[in-house]
């Protein structure tokens, strides 16, 4: 791995954290006040800027920075988090990722927003501060504040006489030029037992000071208690040690940068020892002791006689310590207060999330693919097995046969599990959504709040891709064109802030997402005047309220009187239903005046299979999807009209319903057939209208593996995609709307199929 | 020799297949596998020598009478006849053909240019004749027989 | 032998550029996602030292270090703590727990070796 792949994960991450962070907020501006909500928020955000920072990513880091700084201020309670501080947050999560896209693949951002964003977060961040200032700051000061007294402590006075000095020298790191005045440091060293607790070794400090320079140590033991009372915890050891480095003074004391606090540490060059200490003898000779580096090969733990283990160094015992050390009691209570609030909520963020975020491990997409593929297969030859068993099996009740269905049984399963691999919650193109509202909100000044349930529903990844387009467009046109402006709303009677709902659930097989608005809802006189003059309808059409409702799928469709910038953009509502359809899905509205507006879309949870009605037509095996199937008829010959030269309509509770050959459709018969001798298929298609598809005889239903036909061929104008049935032939999938719209006298066009997995 | 016939006979090993009574031969690298006939799903609005399409472990592969394809009579298939699965860029196709009838290993000098004929169909597909042993074999270029199949690779 | 590192980080990027700066200067690296994982991992992998991000989900650095020394077993570990900034207070928490010592973030390679070296022998 490379530092450029490393780069690509750091990407990776950060959309997901940008993801996490954008959940967080809106959770927050809900009114969740869970502090591990706020902390995934900081995290979210301190994460990308660690890395960032890692790469050198300048505007990242900065922005990221004042962003955490004003994060912090509400994870420590100094910032209630407003709607109005939401606000900026949300918007300046919008400008963080902007700022990793720049970062990513070039380019530039409104920098003049991100400036902005900036000034109202210190802002934030200063002004709660100053609000706050009695109660929070002061103890993060003096919290540091124990750093500089220890060291102080140090006994500075030391017999010099009786030393019986032993060169001690590294060749290996002795490196320093020795002709040159290099000054001798003294140092004087006595660990605390918090020094081993924390799995400091005096041993390895004096090995850095050996790497220093040239050295010599002196071991203190005159604290060593008796064996019977000695506390294998304890520190019983000082040292003496003398070390001439051209480091000077502030290269010794870095050796101890992780030591410093937990013991007595005096430091000063040799000159000032001779003038100052030399005469001094009140304290006894110190005993030389060897220092024999050997022993520190063979592990951490060999520190000499004295075992340097750690003590019983728990929250309480480092929080003694602290307290000793630094005789500064409040500290330590407030020090054990967040110990305390910080093992609590580990504990809950554990208890709640241990279930939740589970083990994970990132697939290959082409891996996952791959098995999914293989698995249709399995499907396919386990079908052809069942199939010729049953042909060859007079007898019914073998156990060939109950192993075979205990094998079909296991294949669906194994089918569904793979499937499930590629399902994915729908939140992250949700959470897209949240930040189209917010931009298209800015940009028509109106007040919008989006509120999104079931984003853990999940559906197949390639869905998912396909889905954010029309929704996004969907959401611009609720907001766009369905709600009203906050005066107007005010005027009637409504919230100012209109109400924007995106719900996700599954509902038989399928993956329901409806978008509700509280806007005004369809303005059913307008719709209908602008199909008139569009020649959709006739002047004198008599439609139903639902009829005029669907028009806006119509092509060419727009309500706005002007083409606004947003919903504009040459995209109208037959794009979005296309799309849909094209997902193997439908989309319909349903709107109450003044009330607002309803769509709702529903998908299949993969486009890997299909339910499907197998039927024959002239002698072909043909799928037809199940989802476009209202219902299936066998026609009488009372029922069946003749209209025109060619055309046969279906009589259906009153209603005429045209009849459809699909045999006659796709060129596998040149005359039409006997609507008696066939079946009726009644289907839904493309505008609402029903159409009877003729054909020959149903087989049955069944779940099919879908297969590309594109892949080594091209594209069939009526056929959506191939499977492959029991008996191993290939059966070609239905296009239902294709079909219908080339009854109308279209012919077959090219553009809609279904996706496949090949 | 031209460079795209010196591509055809990359590797110099070709697969020599019979329809009727004359003999074609392609390179043997673009052809994955020989299989017996398999009765094939028709397709709506096909050209007539695109037979339909079969399993291929689970793929969809189209079968092309290679005998119409190349401009002679319908082939009535039987489970004498073979499909020669082959490569045409990212996508596979089957031949139907009446028989593989050898391996040739060639040099350059094996190959002659195409006659100077007029049916341009001919001219279109054939990349040279082989003379060998007495028999005559036209090279054959898939490439131009399923342009929309290379059109999509590119 | 090789010495082992236990590396604590919710970051797939950090975890990414400790392994590769850990293999390339010869450790043999273990990694963690959080605490909770972190400690886990330390039953079976008995590492010579470990580093360790803050700001973590589930459980986060200090009750991690504190859950360490804890540990009869792996209460003597060297622990290293990732910050980012040089942070006095969020140090002192570190310390509180029981970390060994601290590296800054953005780290760069060599400094970060140093400090492994530092603390272990």
């Amino acid at each position: 791995m490379d530092m450029n792949e490393i780069k690509e994960i750091f990407f990776q991450e950060c959309e997901e954290q940008l993801a996490e962070l954008e959940s967080g907020l809106l959770k927050l501006n809900d009114g969740d006040r869970d502090p591990e909500t706020v902390n995934a928020v900081f995290r979210a955000v301190h994460s990308i800027k660690g890395g960032a920072g890692a790469f050198g990513l300048d505007d990242l880091v900065s922005f990221a920075h004042v962003f955490e700084t004003t994060l912090d201020c509400v994870r420590s309670n100094k910032l209630e988090p407003t709607q109005d501080v939401l606000k900026v947050m949300l918007k300046s999560a919008d400008v963080l990722a902007d700022l990793t896209n720049a970062a990513r693949d070039g380019g530039s951002v409104d920098e003049a927003r991100s400036r902005t964003l900036i000034r109202e977060l210190e802002a934030l961040a200063h002004g709660e501060t100053h609000a706050a200032e009695p109660a929070a700051p002061k103890p993060v000061a003096a919290a540091s504040k124990p750093a500089e007294p220890a060291p102080v402590v140090a006994k500075p006075d030391v017999n010099d006489e009786g030393f019986q000095p032993i060169p001690f020298s590294f060749g290996d790191f002795d490196d320093e030029p020795a002709a040159q005045y290099v000054p001798t440091c003294q140092i004087v060293f006595r660990p605390n037992r918090e020094l081993y607790a924390k799995g400091n070794e005096a041993v390895l400090l004096l090995r850095d000071l050996s790497r220093l320079g040239e050295m010599s140590v002196y071991c203190d033991m005159d604290r060593l208690p008796p064996l019977d009372k000695m506390n294998p915890e304890e520190a019983y050891f000082s040292w003496k040690v003398s070390v001439t480095t051209d480091k000077g003074e502030d290269g010794v004391r870095s050796v101890f940068e992780f030591a410093e606090w937990d013991c007595e540490l005096d430091v000063r060059t040799i000159e000032e020892e001779i003038v100052g200490d030399a005469a001094d003898d009140d304290e006894p000779p110190m005993q030389a002791v060897p220092f024999d580096l050997s022993l520190l090969e063979d592990g951490p733990a060999a520190g000499g006689e004295e075992e340097p283990v750690a003590s019983e160094s728990d929250a309480a015992a480092a929080i003694a310590a602290a307290d000793t050390a630094s005789k500064v009691a409040q500290v330590a209570s407030r020090a054990a207060e967040n110990a305390k609030a910080a093992a609590a909520a580990a504990t809950a963020a554990q208890a709640n999330q241990a279930s939740a975020a589970g083990q994970t491990i990132r697939v290959d997409l082409d891996r996952v693919d791959r098995l999914i593929n293989l698995v249709g297969e399995l499907v396919i030859n386990q079908a052809m097995l069942s199939q010729s068993v049953v042909e060859n099996d007079n007898n019914g009740v073998s156990s060939i046969n109950m192993g075979l269905e205990e094998l079909q049984q296991l294949t669906r399963e194994i089918q569904d599990s793979v499937m499930a691999i590629r399902a994915q919650p729908v939140k992250p193109v949700f959470q897209r959504m949240a930040r189209t509202v917010r931009e298209i909100a800015d940009i028509t000044g109106k007040s919008v709040r989006l509120i999104t349930e079931g984003e853990n529903t999940e559906v197949d990844k390639t869905v998912i891709d396909k889905l954010a387009e029309p929704l996004t467009h969907m959401i611009r046109n609720a907001v766009d064109h369905g709600l009203e402006m906050p005066e107007k709303r005010e005027a009637l009677g409504k919230n100012p802030e209109g109400t924007v709902r995106l719900t996700a659930k599954h509902r038989s097989g399928r993956i329901v997402i409806e978008l509700a608005d509280d806007g005004a809802g369809i303005n059913r006189e307008k719709v209908r005047q602008k199909a008139i003059d569009n020649d959709l309808i006739a002047a004198d059409a008599n439609l139903s309220d639902e009829e005029i409702d669907n028009l806006i799928f119509h092509a060419g469709f727009s309500t706005a009187d002007k083409v606004s910038d947003l919903s504009g953009r040459g995209v109208g509502m037959d794009v979005v239903k296309r799309s849909i359809q094209a997902l193997g899905g439908r989309i319909s509205i349903s709107s109450k005046p003044g009330q607002g507006s309803v769509f709702t879309m529903s998908l299949p949870l993969t486009l890997a299979v299909l339910d499907g009605m197998v039927v024959t037509v002239a002698g072909q095996t043909l799928v037809v999807p199940l989802t476009a199937i209202v219902e299936t008829l066998q026609p009488e010959a009372s029922a069946i009209h003749s209209f025109g030269a060619s055309q046969r309509l279906i009589s259906i509770r009153n209603s005429f319903c045209p009849l459809v050959d699909v045999g006659r459709i796709l060129n596998f018969r040149s005359t039409q057939a006997n609507p008696m001798d066939g079946v009726a298929l009644l289907v839904e298609s493309e505008g609402g209208g029903q159409r009877a598809l003729m054909v020959d005889a149903i087989q049955g239903q069944r779940q099919v593996v879908i297969k590309s036909l594109e892949a080594n061929y091209t594209h069939v104008p009526g056929i959506a995609a191939a499977t492959i049935l029991g008996d191993g032939r290939v059966a070609l999938i239905l296009d239902v709307d294709a079909v219908v719209a080339a009854s109308r006298g279209q012919p077959l066009r090219q553009d809609i199929s279904l996706a496949a997995t090949g | 020799m031209t460079y795209a016939v010196k591509n055809l006979i990359d590797g110099h090993e070709l697969i020599a297949f019979r329809i009727g009574d004359q003999e074609f031969c392609v390179n043997i690298m673009s052809v994955r596998e020989i299989r017996g006939w398999t009765p094939a799903t028709p397709m709506p609005h096909a050209p007539p020598h695109v037979l339909g399409v079969i399993n291929l472990r689970g793929a969809v592969l189209p079968i092309i009478d290679m005998s119409q394809r190349l401009g002679m009579k319908r082939t009535e298939p039987t489970v004498r006849h073979v499909i020669i699965v082959a490569q045409v860029g990212p996508a596979a196709v089957g031949l139907l053909v009446d028989a593989v009838s050898d391996i040739l290993t060639i040099t350059d000098e094996n190959i002659q240019p195409t006659p100077d004929i007029a049916n341009e169909t001919e001219k279109a597909y054939a990349r040279g004749i082989l003379a060998i042993e007495g028999r005559m074999i036209c090279l054959i270029d898939l490439g131009v027989l399923f342009p929309h199949i290379e059109s999509e690779a590119a | 032998m090789k010495k082992k590192v236990l590396t604590v980080d919710d970051s797939r990027t950090i975890r990414n550029m400790l392994l590769v700066t850990l293999n390339n200067a010869g450790f043999e690296t273990i990694q963690a996602e959080d605490g909770v994982e972190g400690l886990e991992v330390l039953e079976t992998s008995n590492p010579d030292v470990i580093v360790t991000d803050i700001n973590m989900p589930r459980l986060d650095g200090f009750g991690f270090i504190e859950g360490v020394r804890r540990n009869e077993k792996f209460r003597a570990i060297p622990i290293l703590v990732l910050t980012t900034e040089s942070d006095a207070e969020k140090k002192n928490r570190a310390r509180q727990a029981g970390a060994t010592g601290w590296i800054v973030k953005p780290f760069d390679p060599t400094k970060l070796i140093d400090a492994i070296e530092r603390v272990t022998a």
